[in-house]
């Protein structure tokens, strides 16, 4: 523990770049399976964590009610029967077919989500998720494993293409559906006053969109700004509306959208293509005709390519990290209560407070790391717009 | 590893509600929102640099009424001096005439004194004749016997008259 919150502090000095994917290893390896010794490496531990996740939403200590949920082993048996915060994390860190609210096991309610399969010999099938009953029951031929849809017979190996609104998919509309409301009324307070300052709300987030146009896009890009400035709003905004709604720790929030690496791979793709399909002769030329040495382009090139394609990598991973990493702090620190309160029911009452004063310090670092994030996810890609279409007569003009 | 997987529901949902955001929020909300901000900041630079104008049109105003009094001070001013030098003229021309004439004054009358007393002076001469001539008619008719006695008694007369003649 002492080493995440050295390393949470790093992060927070600054060092943004790739502590916190190095942090969510870190976690990875101290909380996923406290029986497991820490030299676990970490393909073989997540092999371990679906091993014994195969329900949707066991994760209490009480080993009857998954006993008679349980299709698997008698070794599943014997681990599920502990808790098991490193499971707990994944589950909430990761996506699912129904949005969890309360309860545990067969008592959990949640609320079902659609679930929309295409394969090529049935073609397109939706139905609700409650017909998995948490993942017990088998329906139209499909069953629910380790949170994945799976041909019921074992032996089917035709790929399904899951097109589910799962709970990333519900908890990124929802945001996207509160930033659509926010910002129309917004631009409706704006013409409908013309020529004057905004109230209340909308004041609070002039500033931030202020703050993009003037001290994000126009140093990056200059007078061809304006063209970008709409762009660059919706990735902040999406991505800080996202961080702050994954902050929210009951329904609608909690589902972990920005750090989910689908999300954050679309995301870096819309940078990626923005930039290609806006970069000018200069920067193709940077990349293919470098002003150097005909024999340096051996080396050059392929390095030049791999740059375009890193950037938005980066930019990928980096606001994927550092979401995720966040919540499983936070996650972490809960199920401090949880292993102490299994060894000792005191134990636990005994370190909540504790707990809960790391887990409200982290929330306040994770508000600030909600803005950081977008904000540098935001800056970025000004950069490398403003990179793609710089106008300028020798290459070498940037290093 | 499940974490690092991109699940494809996710990418196609995300790039479909993404674009979808990305149309809406740039046509509806951040095309007229910028140019509110941007048409406000104009209205904003325009107000300041017409304050600013203003103000320069007030300093260079009143720069000009300042230069307008200082010029109508320094004109009264010019116009007070120059009373002043009229009236002192006109006391020193007073003056100069009252003193001429008074010169003139005292000059006639001390012409006429003189001449008053040239006037007298004859007058006193003639008498004195007269009183020598009825003098020397007493004294004829007086006889003339003693001669010294008589030319003794003649001067005596006669310093007695220049002295009350000249009195």
């Amino acid at each position: 523990m002492s080493d995440n919150q050295y390393v949470v502090k790093s992060a927070f000095f600054g060092k943004l770049l790739f502590l916190p994917l190095f942090l969510f290893f870190v976690a990875n390896l101290a909380w996923g399976n406290p029986e497991n010794h820490a030299a676990q490496n970490v393909a073989e531990h997540t092999i371990a964590v679906s091993d014994s996740s195969h329900n949707g939403h066991v994760h209490g200590t009480e080993a009857s009610v998954h006993a008679a949920s349980s299709e698997h082993s008698e070794a599943a048996h014997a681990e599920d029967a502990k808790y098991d915060p490193g499971k707990m994390i994944m589950e909430h860190i990761g996506d699912a077919h129904d949005w969890h609210l309360w309860g545990e096991g067969e008592h959990a309610v949640s609320i079902p989500l659609p679930v929309i399969l295409y394969t090529s010999s049935k073609g397109l099938t939706i139905f609700s998720s409650a017909n998995f009953h948490h993942g017990h029951e088998p329906f139209q031929g499909f069953m629910l494993h380790d949170g994945h849809i799976v041909w019921e017979d074992e032996t089917n190996t035709e790929a399904i293409y899951d097109l589910s609104i799962t709970k990333n998919v519900a908890a990124m509309m929802v945001a996207v559906l509160f930033l659509i409301v926010v910002t129309i009324r917004m631009s409706k307070h704006y013409t409908s006053r013309p020529g004057q300052a905004p109230k209340g709300f909308y004041n609070l987030i002039e500033p931030l969109i202020l703050f993009i146009r003037d001290d994000v896009a126009k140093p990056a890009m200059g007078d061809k700004a304006h063209k970008f400035v709409p762009l660059l709003l919706s990735i902040f905004f999406f991505i800080f509306v996202n961080n702050l709604f994954g902050l929210i720790p009951i329904f609608p929030g909690g589902a972990n959208v920005t750090g989910n690496i689908a999300v954050t791979m679309v995301l870096a793709l819309v940078v990626f293509i923005t930039v290609n399909l806006n970069g000018n002769k200069y920067y193709w030329k940077h990349i293919f005709m470098p002003d150097v040495p005909v024999l340096m382009y051996i080396i050059l090139i392929p390095i030049e390519i791999l740059g375009v394609i890193l950037k938005p990598f980066v930019l990928m991973l980096r606001l994927f990290a550092n979401i995720t990493a966040g919540h499983i702090i936070i996650l972490g620190f809960f199920s401090l209560i949880f292993i102490f309160g299994a060894m000792n029911p005191n134990l636990g009452y005994a370190v909540s407070p504790l707990s809960v004063a790391f887990t409200v310090f982290m929330s306040m670092l994770e508000l600030l790391v909600a803005f950081l994030q977008a904000f540098v996810f935001t800056l970025l890609t000004s950069i490398y717009i403003g990179m793609a279409i710089e106008e300028h007569h020798h290459a070498e003009d940037h290093h | 590893m499940q974490l690092v997987t991109p699940a494809i529901g996710l990418v196609f949902w995300m790039g479909l509600t993404f674009s979808i955001l990305l149309f809406i929020l740039r046509k509806f909300a951040w095309k007229p929102i910028l140019n509110s901000i941007s048409e406000r900041e104009e209205t904003i630079h325009n107000a300041l640099t017409q304050a600013e104008q203003a103000k320069a049109e007030m300093a260079r105003l009143q720069g000009e009424n300042e230069q307008l009094l200082a010029q109508a001070r320094s004109e009264r001013d010019a116009m007070l001096k120059e009373a002043r030098e009229i009236r002192e003229k006109i006391i020193g021309e007073a003056k100069t005439s009252a003193e001429d004439e008074a010169k003139k004054l005292i000059a006639r009358a001390n012409d006429e004194i003189s001449k008053q007393k040239n006037a007298a002076m004859d007058e006193l001469k003639k008498e004195v004749a007269n009183f020598s001539i009825q003098i020397a008619e007493k004294l004829v008719s007086d006889k003339l016997e003693n001669n010294e006695a008589q030319q003794k008694l003649i001067a005596h007369h006669l310093t007695d008259l220049t002295k009350t003649a000249t009195a």
